[in-house]
């Protein structure tokens, strides 16, 4: 099936943030909205950009290049947000 | 002065007035969605019994002033004496790296997981 919100999620974090490495999941299921909603995403995020920030200011960030999907379809957006070191010393 | 504008002055006063603030889907008691009750247990097991908890369902006005007075686009949403600190993502972290129990300690509370 196309998922053009989960597709958009991942451009746009792909352009903006330039992750290491990214998933995006679709947890809609998981809520009491339709088969195939599109509303409720965990993102994790591993990029460069986030070194020396605080968790604040990296979740920020995401919220900025999603501000779009969370001002209209996305209800939900669970974030990690980490640097390459933090993943690589913990992969979850 | 249009309503948009006394909600965010309203809201100024709000998160300066108690040493925590919560703005939440539900109360405490009764938490209407996973991520606000997640706000709610972690505070819970830290022993943070009293703070202020506003319930943004029910008000839409009130619900959007919120996300604009943080610029933050989801509730749950977490003030520590009137600072910003994040929603429930970023409670969960700061309880599993340890920075919550210093962060309490700066605001005065003890968190009961030193005990």
């Amino acid at each position: 099936p196309s998922r053009p919100v989960e597709r958009s999620i991942r451009t746009k974090l792909t352009d903006q943030l330039t992750p290491d490495h990214l998933e995006v999941h679709n947890e809609s299921h998981m809520h009491a909205v339709p088969p195939g909603s599109e509303s409720h995403f965990r993102v994790l995020v591993v990029s460069s950009q986030f070194e020396g920030l605080p968790l604040i200011k990296r979740h920020r960030m995401v919220n900025e290049a999603l501000k779009e999907e969370l001002s209209s379809c996305v209800h939900a957006l669970a974030i990690q947000a980490k640097t390459p070191e933090q993943w690589g010393s913990n992969p979850s | 002065l249009c309503a948009a504008a006394d909600v965010q002055k309203a809201l100024g006063d709000i998160v300066q007035k108690d040493k925590v603030v919560v703005f939440m889907k539900g109360t405490p008691a009764q938490p209407m969605c996973g991520f606000s009750n997640a706000v709610v247990q972690i505070l819970r097991m830290h022993g943070v019994d009293d703070y202020a908890s506003y319930n943004v369902l029910e008000d839409s006005e009130f619900r959007e002033g919120v996300k604009a007075f943080s610029n933050w686009p989801t509730i749950p949403q977490v003030y520590f004496s009137g600072e910003f600190v994040g929603g429930c993502d970023i409670l969960l972290q700061m309880h599993q790296n340890g920075d919550l129990v210093e962060e309490l300690k700066k605001l005065g509370i003890s968190s009961s997981l030193l005990e």
